[in-house]
């Protein structure tokens, strides 16, 4: 972009990254900034994990006979991959990283309210982090991301009651950071910054939060039913003992529906602050696109049984969870028809950071519209369990969150390492993913309406359904690429990189108004707001000092 | 029923497709016309009420026309003809065992003729699992400890996959199988080919075995009520409320007695838990069901019967 127009700043002055050096000035920090920092290398660190299962899952189907591992190894596969992509990389991905480094910032503040409890909250992370690696290395668990009872309870033999563990104490990191973002927001927010005024990207964080909140001790309690059933037999979930396995669905689905929305929210505030950035102008309905956020979070926690249409509840409870799911869908398309209004007469630069919102809004609208199909009763009953769900949810959560994960990774990077990354590579990798994507996850609708189910392991009885196997996995291969280009030119520019000025972008909002990267503190002098967020007309104005708080 | 639900898939493939095309055309459209260019800065608009709610009414309309539309089939899907063949099934860590109320019994293969409504009474021994057969549309959880219940008609003779949908265990892929859909004259021929007598006379034998007949006598005196025509009709019980004497709920009081316990009755009967498969379990389901009608599977004469028995002889439990 060429309106960049700040000075770069001498490399040697003081900020976060040199204020201090030494493994213990990172492990004891309190600093939000560098907290992110940790989460960013842990979170990558599974993330390439669990893309690796899902390479070695797509490599299984490249051929309809079970040949490459046994059928063991493959559900132990999927399920290691469903649960670290899910519960160390989607959930902690944007809160921990960006919303951490971003929403103190965002607001004017110097630090989260609670530094020390944001601290804690990655050490709960890397200690569920470190079971869950453990778990994987002594004979990981084969129950799928789900836990289902009663196989997780009394059939599996494998680490149920680890990987359970696991998760239940990173559950507890995701909590202390909602819990934080919730009074940092409420309290902490710099003189002339009012809820009107919040960037949209801390509307989503706060509604966010809330889920976190509220859904994750739904999870632990869940959890902690199936070790204690596992471990005493209590009968919670147990026929025979006279309990009922359902029941594990309603309490699983409580928080895990929840939990998509602490995914894909967040991707949506990063967005929201791309396009308004790269199309120059504020954003179409702020007070709607803010307000579909809350609803989203409410909503959300009304819906869970439409993950169960077939699981043997009542025909009554099924009209009453599908017509809500439809509800849940309007906030989520008034979030998409604003967006595209914002483009609306605006003046659009093709940035990388831009080439991810494009993508986000192309993969997020058929992510959601497919949703469409299962939340009608009788369609779902034909697609749920098959590969139509997960190209469905992969749409979702890899074209929407990551795609919103990326994109926001490359617009604050300049912000994060004070360095810029190389623009023409970032714009290759963002067309790499795109194509990348589509073509791994778009041939799984097809195979789900012709049935095939999911998490199977050999298809030798099926052979018709090879061909669009092969283009997932061809596809799953060119997004392999896709992800790794990013992590190769973001290290490469933390050494060799240009200095990032203030403001590369010339963008709205506090974080671009400090230094890149900024200081321990955030701001010289507390900032006063005076202006709404997106304020891109008195930005672009010739001749017009833009207000700067430092 | 593979075309109700394929004729809602079309209309949604339709809506979404002017959906997407609609977004998508607007998105290209804006991206392209106004895309940077020097000295033609943005315009700011602040946002528009009446159009918000516009883009908020018109979607919800067309979801609900969505859900009204697959409320409608899956009611369909979810109630089973009353005259349909019965077939139990029961699944275990892995494979489908299928008996025709007939006395048939089949092993991941299932044998229907062509036209005829067919009606799954599934339970699980183990796991849960699920009964797929994606050219007919359909699936259903088979669980553990209770019936669920799914039905189809096919309409045209050929063999058809059967998948478990519901991952369960190492071998979760291959249990599969396949349905066997042949022509009347040919299913006849199939099915006289041996068979150990109708599944509700193994039942019966079973009833007498366990000595179940002892107390459930078919006149006023025994200590259990008497099951003649119970099945299908509301039972009063000993808390208050009032079941309907389903398949489901029969299962219950063999395997669990005290749970639902029929009103004026002592709670003596023993557990069945762990003594009885779930083969003889549905057996005796099976035969119960067969002394509440003419003919096991027959319900044209059955609500004839039934209405019999309603004005005839008023059940013992009410």
């Amino acid at each position: 972009m060429n309106m960049a127009t700040a000075i770069a700043q001498p490399v040697e002055r003081e900020n976060y990254l040199n204020k201090e050096y030494g493994v213990w000035s990172w492990l004891l920090t309190t600093d939000h900034k560098r907290i992110a920092l940790l989460y960013l290398g842990s979170i990558t660190f599974f993330f390439f994990i669990g893309g690796f299962f899902a390479l070695l899952i797509r490599l299984e189907l490249l051929t309809p006979a079970g040949d490459l591992v046994q059928a063991d190894t493959y559900n132990k596969l999927f399920s290691m991959h469903g649960i670290v992509m899910v519960f160390f990389f989607l959930v902690p991905s944007i809160p921990a990283v960006l919303g951490n480094f971003l929403v103190p910032m965002m607001i004017g503040a110097k630090d989260l309210a609670f530094p020390r409890i944001n601290l804690l909250s990655w050490y709960l992370y890397i200690i569920g982090g470190g079971m869950m690696v453990h778990c994987m290395l002594t004979g990981g668990v084969d129950t799928g991301w789900t836990f289902y009872a009663p196989f997780s309870t009394n059939f599996s033999n494998t680490k149920v009651v680890e990987a359970g563990l696991a998760v239940f104490v990173a559950g507890f990191s995701s909590i202390l950071t909602g819990l934080n973002f919730v009074v940092t927001i409420h309290r902490m927010r710099a003189p002339g910054m009012t809820w009107s005024r919040l960037p949209l990207f801390i509307w989503a964080h706060y509604a966010t939060s809330i889920i976190q909140l509220l859904g994750t001790p739904v999870l632990a309690i869940t959890l902690t039913l199936v070790v204690a059933e596992r471990a005493l037999h209590l009968g919670i979930f147990d026929p025979k003992l006279g309990g009922d396995p359902v029941l594990f669905q309603h309490l699983f689905w409580f928080y895990s529906h929840p939990a998509v929305y602490i995914m894909i929210l967040p991707a949506m505030g990063v967005v929201t602050e791309i396009i308004a950035c790269f199309s120059r102008k504020r954003i179409f309905g702020y007070s709607f696109v803010a307000f579909s956020s809350i609803a989203i979070a409410v909503f959300g926690f009304l819906v869970w049984a439409h993950h169960m249409f077939v699981a043997g509840t009542s025909v009554y409870a099924a009209l009453v969870f599908s017509s809500l799911s439809y509800a849940v869908a309007v906030p989520s398309a008034i979030k998409v028809f604003n967006w595209t209004a914002t483009l609306y007469k605006g003046s659009i630069h093709y940035d990388a950071p831009m080439l991810y919102a494009f993508g986000f809004l192309g993969l997020f609208t058929i992510g959601g519209l497919t949703g469409l199909f299962l939340a009608a009763l009788g369609i779902d009953v034909h697609v749920t369990d098959t590969y139509f769900v997960v190209a469905h949810f992969h749409y979702i959560m890899v074209g929407g969150a990551v795609m919103g994960y990326l994109g926001g990774m490359h617009f604050w990077w300049p912000k994060i390492s004070g360095r810029l990354y190389p623009e023409g590579w970032a714009r290759l990798a963002a067309l790499i993913v795109f194509i990348g994507f589509n073509l791994t996850f778009f041939p799984q609708f097809l195979l789900g309406y012709m049935g095939m189910p999911r998490r199977y392991y050999d298809y030798s009885h099926m052979p018709e359904f090879q061909v669009l196997n092969v283009l997932s996995t061809a596809g799953a291969t060119v997004l392999g690429v896709g992800y790794l280009l990013p992590m190769v030119y973001f290290l490469w520019s933390m050494r060799y990189g240009k200095p990032a000025p203030y403001n590369p972008w010339n963008a709205a909002g506090l974080e671009w108004q400090t230094t890149s990267p900024p200081t321990t503190f955030n701001f010289d002098e507390e900032p006063v707001v005076t202006w709404e967020a997106y304020n891109y007309e008195e930005l672009d104005a010739p001749q017009k000092e833009v207000p700067v708080a430092k | 029923m593979a075309r109700n639900v394929d004729a809602l898939y079309i209309f949604l493939l339709i809506v979404t497709g002017m959906m997407t095309l609609l977004i998508f055309i607007c998105l290209a459209y804006f991206a392209a016309r106004f895309r940077y260019r020097p000295g033609v800065p943005a315009e700011q608009i602040e946002g528009s009420t009446p159009l918000e709610i516009t883009w908020s009414t018109i979607p919800f309309l067309i979801f609900m026309v969505i859900f009204a539309w697959g409320a409608v089939v899956y009611f369909k899907e979810r109630t089973p003809p009353t005259d349909s063949t019965e077939v139990y099934v029961v699944a275990k860590q892995w494979m489908w065992k299928l008996e025709h109320a007939e006395g048939q019994r089949e092993i991941n293969e299932l044998h229907v003729p062509v036209g005829r409504d067919v009606k799954l009474i599934m339970t699980s021994q183990d796991v849960i699992h699920s009964f797929y057969i994606p050219a007919f549309r359909i699936k259903q959880d088979v669980l553990p400890g209770r019936y669920t219940v799914e039905w189809f008609r096919a309409t045209k003779p050929g063999v058809y996959h059967l998948f478990c949908a519901e991952y369960c265990g190492t071998q979760h892929s291959g249990m599969v199988g396949s349905i066997i859909v042949q022509e009347p004259a040919q299913y006849e021929a199939w099915m006289n080919g041996g068979s150990g007598g109708p599944l509700s006379a193994t039942g019966e034998k079973i009833f007498a075995e366990l000595g179940c007949v002892t107390c459930h006598r078919t006149d006023a005196q025994g200590r259990g009520p008497n099951l003649q025509g119970v099945f299908g009709k509301p039972v009063q019980l000993e808390d208050g409320r009032t079941v309907t004497a389903d398949e489901n709920y029969l299962r219950e009081c063999i395997l669990d007695p005290g749970a639902k316990r029929v009103k004026g009755f002592q709670p003596i009967m023993p557990t069945f838990q762990g003594l009885v498969s779930e083969e003889q379990v549905n057996a005796l389901v099976a035969y119960i069901k067969s002394i509440s009608t003419s003919k096991p599977g027959d319900a044209g004469k059955a609500s004839a019967s039934a209405a019999q028995s309603r004005s005839g002889k008023e059940i013992q439990v009410q």
